[in-house]
């Protein structure tokens, strides 16, 4: 995997300079017009947030049921990837929404929760950073804890009345030839962020396992 | 007069109250739009860009306190090897 880290670096950075081009040159959605061109990154975000959340979930509780230092240090790099990625989806949330629903924040079921998980992950990282010794397990429950809210958030827009598109959404894009264009546009940008969230992430799991390095090197020095 | 006043802003108040507690409802579906009324780029243009550029500066700091901390980590972890080596001679 390590061979492949220089040209997944490559890729996903062509893809990006692309990315705006791309975006450019896709129709206007008929009712929010302009701003709703934010959608091309603020969707792709949420769904790297969500899977380095997932990760984060999963890894946690192979860390705690099987004890696993590889899975731990999975754990603590995709939960900082979902803090990143969230909270530049609830930016660009925000952004979107002052000028499609007139107002920075309208508190509805998706945006609140989405929130919640944010500061969980946030309250994970806390953990982690001044627990001590032993914290490991404690930020690992708030991890499956965590991850379990992303299903949640996901159907929100669903299950309650919000102003938030719903997730049908994706799924209509395809009906009308304008909309299969924005369709290739969002696919685009999506596989553009789940390979920066793989490189990035590689690259926080190579601290983990130097920071691992040395408090062993530390612990040998003092026998 | 008085009652007359009292009535209006009444339902004034219930007008107001109903109105703000009927939030719309979700949009089903993305329609494309083949071209952009005049006007339309001004007051949405700063939010677009506002969002792309804070994905941009957030991504490019981030990365550089990754980069910042593996720096630091593996300055560390020579020092330590080198006392390792200094210790075992």
């Amino acid at each position: 995997m390590r061979t492949l880290f220089v040209p997944l670096v490559a890729v996903t950075a062509a893809m990006f300079v692309y990315s705006p081009i791309y975006i450019a040159n896709v129709p206007y959605e008929s009712t929010m017009l302009l701003v709703q061109k934010i959608f091309y990154y603020h969707f792709p975000t949420w769904i790297a947030g969500a899977v380095a959340v997932l990760l984060c979930g999963a890894a946690s509780a192979w860390y705690l049921f099987k004890g696993s230092a590889v899975a731990d240090r999975v754990a603590v790099a995709s939960a900082e990837l979902g803090v990143v990625f969230g909270a530049f989806g609830l930016v660009s949330g925000t952004l979107w929404g002052r000028k499609a629903w007139g107002t920075w924040w309208a508190g509805d079921a998706r945006t609140s929760m989405a929130l919640v998980a944010e500061l969980i992950f946030f309250g994970y990282l806390l953990v982690r950073r001044y627990g001590g010794p032993g914290s490991e397990k404690l930020a690992a429950a708030m991890g499956i804890f965590g991850a379990a809210t992303a299903p949640f958030i996901y159907k929100s827009v669903d299950w309650w009345r919000t102003i938030h598109p719903k997730t049908s959404v994706m799924g209509s894009l395809t009906a009308t030839e304008g909309g299969t264009i924005m369709w290739g546009a969002v696919m685009y940008c999506t596989v553009t962020f789940m390979l920066l969230l793989v490189v990035v992430l590689q690259a926080r799991v190579r601290l983990e396992e130097l920071r691992a390095r040395v408090d062993q090197l530390y612990l040998s020095l003092e026998d | 007069m008085l009652r007359r006043l009292a009535t209006t802003f009444t339902a004034l108040l219930f007008a107001t109250a109903s109105a703000l507690a009927q939030s719309p409802a979700g949009q089903d579906g993305f329609v494309p739009a083949s071209s952009l009324p005049p006007g339309q780029e001004i007051p949405a243009a700063p939010l677009l860009i506002g969002s792309y550029a804070t994905f941009l500066l957030l991504m490019m700091f981030y990365l550089w306190t990754i980069w910042r901390r593996i720096g630091r980590v593996e300055k560390e972890l020579h020092e330590l090897q080198r006392r390792q080596g200094a210790a075992g001679r």
